[in-house]
């Protein structure tokens, strides 16, 4: 059957590898509508969609506001720093307030890990997780093996290396439980202080020289240094680090094959990757954003599919 | 199930011909229009008449296929979700005569679904129907063939299937009747 095995979209743990292929196949479709002299369909003319942002952020909601205008939905938008939290409210308080007026899917971003988990077990509307805390990120790596895909043509044996900030990385998790269940070795690479103690008991390979790493890999998703999560310093300089773990154009000719750069965005450049790499052939990183739109689109559509079926 | 051949396999290909010499009459060179089939099996009529208008007009006509999905009306209606096929066109339709083309006209949906799907394409001068079969009396909404191969009057629980050479190995098209208790 083509259906999603899930209700909400909370975490990639919870997908399995048909799941992901009925989103890809999905977006497909998805990704031509939005190439159209009218990129829009009126598939969702009757969803109503909540985007409850209690962190910032700018690209992620973008494209999942896009998402839902090009599939007709009506949407509400809130972000934390404008509403009644700072009065005290429940979690389960603001989205039941924010449900009673008829919303099917609520679309979250919440600082706590596992806040969409509980949520779901207290509401009706289903959930698309769009990043919490450290956790998970599962719309950022769809649209990362999406694209990895669409340039490779399968993930099946394929290696992909992760750089930099992996403890604070939710795009990490997300992304080496995605990776691995579509049949690619994940690799990640970075300093010993910011690459988890336990992460290679789920099968990820820890290097901890760039150059290496390169060398191994078919794809390098480079990641952004966190300032803001960082309340204590895990590596001496931004200057040491950017020498280290920088990807620069000079690493890249000496590596002696093509390999696909990508990078979640949003990019501090001259830090984890060089204007030149992030602006060569090598990078798909504004492929990665159309792409986002597109697959969002898809779960979006296959989960509003699941809605009080009429 | 009761079952009884509405066209066999000469009729076939003498409706696809007829068909194909009314096309021409209204689009003479087929220079400014499309022949676009809506999927999943618009396409083996499209292809078939395409095939045999070049074989006729020894010259190149335009086709495409379209994929209506997200325009129909009965999502959240089906147990599973709707799961889309490929679009296929690599021109705009704006100011063309475009010939919607299906294999059955039954309820008229999946053209209303066309025709709203078409539109994000371009604004056609025109849009026609073709249809090798049409169920007469069964649509749903006022929805009405330019170009019909055979017209058939058929009750609600039957069932009509076009069965094409390059995929069942004949062309044929079949009514199946269920038994009365």
């Amino acid at each position: 059957m083509k259906d999603l095995s899930v209700d909400n979209l909370l975490g990639i743990k919870q997908l399995n590898e048909n799941d992901i292929n009925i989103i890809f196949e999905t977006a497909d479709s998805f990704k031509r509508v939005i190439n159209r002299p009218i990129r829009k369909v009126p598939t969702l003319r009757d969803i109503t969609i909540a985007n409850l942002f209690f962190e910032n952020s700018t690209r992620t909601k973008l494209s999942f506001e896009l998402a839902q205008k090009r599939l007709s939905a009506d949407i509400i938008n809130f972000s934390a720093g404008s509403s009644s939290l700072k009065k005290g409210e429940t979690l389960i308080d603001t989205v039941n307030n924010i449900l009673s007026m008829k919303v099917d899917i609520v679309v979250m971003r919440h600082p706590l890990p596992g806040a969409h988990q509980f949520l779901s077990r207290h509401i009706d509307a289903k959930i698309i997780n769009a990043g919490d805390g450290t956790h998970e990120h599962p719309t950022q790596a769809l649209l990362d093996c999406y694209s990895i895909r669409e340039r490779l043509g399968s993930l099946k044996g394929k290696k992909v290396v992760i750089v930099g900030d992996i403890m604070h990385s939710r795009v990490a998790l997300s992304n080496i439980f995605a990776l691995q269940k579509l049949g690619a070795k994940v690799m990640v690479c970075g300093p010993t202080t910011l690459i988890p103690k336990y992460i290679s008991q789920i099968g990820v390979l820890v290097e901890n020289n760039l150059k290496k790493a390169l060398e191994w890999c078919d794809v390098a998703n480079m990641l952004r240094i966190q300032l803001e999560r960082q309340d204590i310093s895990y590596f001496p300089s931004l200057r040491e680090y950017k020498t280290l773990y920088g990807l620069s154009k000079p690493m890249l000719d000496k590596i002696n094959k093509d390999i696909i750069v990508m990078h979640p965005g949003p990019i501090n450049r001259g830090v984890e990757i060089t204007s030149e790499v992030a602006d060569s052939s090598n990078s798909i990183i504004l492929d990665q954003v159309e792409n986002g739109v597109a697959i969002r689109m898809a779960i979006i559509y296959l989960l509003s599919s699941k809605i009080n079926r009429i | 199930m009761k079952t009884s051949e509405v066209l066999n396999s000469l009729q076939f290909s003498h409706t696809i011909r007829r068909l194909c010499y009314q096309l021409i009459e209204n689009h003479n060179d087929f220079s400014n229009s499309a022949l676009i089939g809506l999927q999943p099996n618009g396409i083996y009529v499209t292809n078939r008449i395409k095939k045999e208008l070049e074989n006729i007009c020894q010259k190149e006509i335009l086709t495409g296929s379209l994929d209506i999905t997200f325009f129909r009306d009965d999502f959240r209606r089906k147990d599973t979700p709707l799961i889309p096929s490929v679009t296929n066109l690599d021109f705009s339709v704006e100011n063309k005569k475009v010939v919607l083309i299906d294999d059955v006209l039954f309820t008229g949906r999946t053209v209303r679904s066309g025709l709203d799907a078409i539109m994000t394409f371009g604004r056609p001068s025109k849009v026609e129907l073709l249809t090798l079969i049409e169920r007469r009396f069964s649509h749903h909404i006022p929805i009405r063939a330019d170009y019909i191969g055979k017209s058939i009057d058929t009750i609600e629980s039957e069932r009509v299937t076009v069965n094409w050479e390059e995929v069942d190995g004949l062309d044929q098209v079949i009514l199946h009747t269920p038994e009365e208790k």
